[in-house]
């Protein structure tokens, strides 16, 4: 029985009565009271069909809007990322004229901005600050300016120009190591980066010019590219993490080539070798310097939890001043065997060793052993402890805890 | 010493010859969502169904991809028991393209249709996507290790993210009430 059926009950018995009260009976005040009723549980049971619509409406209502959200993210031509991490290290320094290294530092506060202009043609961008701070005063190379850098490490135009072709113009990432293309703190274990692609590398190294990506086989990749140069100093020893100009004014007087084979056609294994070579690693401003090589190969292996990193990096440097200065030879490795308990959890352990001058008489390595986990708080925000020995061949040791923490969007 | 053109010919001429040998298919879209099904139901597709995000299977989503869902209905073709699902999902920047193919309850063939991401494109490889095939839910996880490729992690949580959601609509229409 509904509403409308009950009224009509009503009306036809109020007819009913008027028209023959002698014929047909009067309800009774019983039958009057269960027709309310029936009303009242009819009534109920419209409002609750109200509510439940009402509800279904602010459902829809709800997913369109968060429909709609999702949907602008996904037809986005532009967009933008980045990372971060601070660091606090707690080192002391073993053996006369050791320093201790204690401090805490946002090491690195990284922008990411791209735009797609067609399906086959994007920008990417990645600006940097270092070390929090950059103070425009002073004297360049003091205290005053702030231990900061404000950086340009990535801008370029990438272009698909087939299935299995691509070609970058602009500053880029040079295609080498392990860590230099892919580095976000969610991503590597270790407060701080390994030593050895850190000083043999150069890592973070970026140069400008123009890579072509050729996917040569399923798994097989291979990248070359014409890029600007190092710039290497005596004053620096001839060391290459001091001798990116960091495409900044830089110096083209000698362009180098790079050229990358990387396999990665069997799921949890990436092998790779690049090959670098530059005419003349100082830019044709130190007599005594000559042309430079770089070598370096790397494999990664991750299957279920385990996952094993091994790299090697070595450079050879032409010139009789290099040679006088042991720069000749610089080259380095590192193990590091990783194991992830779960999706939070994961520990290390490090093997590095590196030497900037291996091609003098003297005993210059640096080697370090580092143990520590990592403790993911969402899977792109990462907590991170280890405790690093490291010790200096000609320099004393050093050892301490390192505490970080990093993210990544 | 200045830089001279002529040293770097044989790079130029050899990184030219690379371009031209490669094939002229456009690079991003390996299969077409209309091939993809039609291969799925071997050339004899069904019509497609649909399915509304609403309520609990909306949250339910969210929940398994991380993120709402970009849309308010998911077409889904179901025939025999085998159902098969076209879905999208940022890997860092750029939307990829899965075609998912589900068969009591466990990933018969995933693929990857269309890759606009610049990294991360190993993915593709059958080597890779076959890691998926026979792996099921269990609670809201898959109940098989995916071992990734350097790289391309985020790329792997993308396809892990469909590939939960497929599952998961595929469960929900078996037991929904015929």
């Amino acid at each position: 029985m509904n509403i409308k059926k009950s009224l009509k009950g009503l009306v036809a018995l109020a007819i009913a009565g008027s028209f023959s009260n002698a014929a047909i009976a009067a309800p009774t005040n019983a039958e009057i009271f269960d027709m309310m009723q029936e009303m009242k549980q009819e009534l109920k049971n419209l409002k609750a069909e109200n509510n439940e619509l009402k509800g279904t409406v602010q459902e829809v209502a709800v997913s369109t809007d968060e429909a709609i959200k999702a949907q602008i993210k996904l037809a986005n031509k532009s967009h933008w990322g980045g990372y971060g991490e601070l660091h606090y290290n707690n080192l002391e320094g073993q053996g006369p004229g050791v320093s201790d290294t204690k401090k805490i530092d946002f090491h690195r506060f990284v922008l990411y901005f791209g735009h797609e202009f067609r399906d086959d043609l994007r920008f990417f961008s990645e600006f940097e600050l270092e070390h929090a701070l950059v103070k425009d005063i002073g004297d360049a190379d003091t205290s005053d300016n702030g231990p900061g850098e404000v950086e340009l490490e990535q801008a370029y135009i990438q272009y698909d120009y087939n299935e299995t072709t691509q070609i970058t113009g602009g500053l880029f990432l040079m295609p080498i190591g392990i860590m230099n293309e892919t580095h976000e703190p969610d991503t590597f274990y270790g407060v701080e980066r390994n030593t050895v692609e850190k000083n043999i590398i150069p890592s973070t190294w970026w140069e400008g010019g123009v890579m072509l990506t050729k996917e040569l086989k399923p798994g097989l990749t291979l990248d070359v590219a014409l890029t600007s140069g190092l710039e290497a100093t005596d004053a620096k020893k001839y060391k290459p993490r001091d001798g990116r100009q960091k495409v900044a004014s830089a110096s083209a007087r000698s362009l180098a080539t790079i050229g990358r084979l990387k396999y990665t056609a069997i799921p949890g294994l990436e092998l790779a070798a690049s090959l670098f070579n530059q005419t003349d690693y100082c830019q044709g401003v130190v007599v005594g310097c000559g042309s430079a090589r770089a070598f370096e190969t790397h494999a990664v292996y991750k299957k279920d939890k385990f996952q094993l990193r091994a790299l090697y990096a070595a450079w050879k440097i032409d010139g009789d001043d290099v040679k006088a200065d042991g720069a000749d030879k610089q080259n380095g490795y590192y193990l590091e065997p990783a194991y992830r308990f779960n999706d939070k959890w994961g520990a290390f352990v490090r093997y590095e060793t590196y030497d900037n001058n291996d091609g003098g008489s003297t005993d210059t390595e640096v080697e370090a052993r580092s143990i520590g986990f990592n403790y993911w708080i969402d899977p792109t925000v990462v907590a991170k402890f280890d405790y690093v020995d490291q010790s200096k061949a000609n320099n004393g040791d050093k050892d301490g805890i390192n505490i970080g923490i990093g993210y990544s969007f | 010493m200045t830089f001279d053109i002529k040293k770097y010919s044989l790079f130029i001429i050899a990184t030219l010859l690379l371009v031209t040998v490669s094939s002229l298919f456009a690079r991003g879209v390996y299969q077409t969502d209309e091939d993809f099904i039609s291969e799925a139901f071997l050339n004899k597709p069904p019509e497609n169904s649909s399915i509304m995000l609403g309520g609990d299977v909306r949250k339910k989503v969210a929940l398994l991809l991380g993120h709402p869902y970009g849309g308010l209905i998911i077409k889904y073709w179901v025939k025999e028991g085998r159902t098969a699902w076209i879905l999208k999902e940022i890997g860092k920047t750029e939307p990829i393209t899965f075609g998912i193919v589900i068969k009591n309850s466990k990933i018969e063939k995933i693929k990857v249709l269309e890759f606009r991401e610049s990294r991360g494109w190993e993915v593709k490889y059958p080597a890779f996507t076959k890691q998926y095939n026979g792996v099921g839910l269990e609670g809201d996880k898959l109940d098989k290790n995916i071992d990734g490729v350097s790289g391309a992690t985020l790329s792997l949580w993308a396809m892990n993210g469909v590939s939960r959601v497929a599952l998961y609509l595929h469960q929900h229409l078996s037991n929904k009430p015929k």
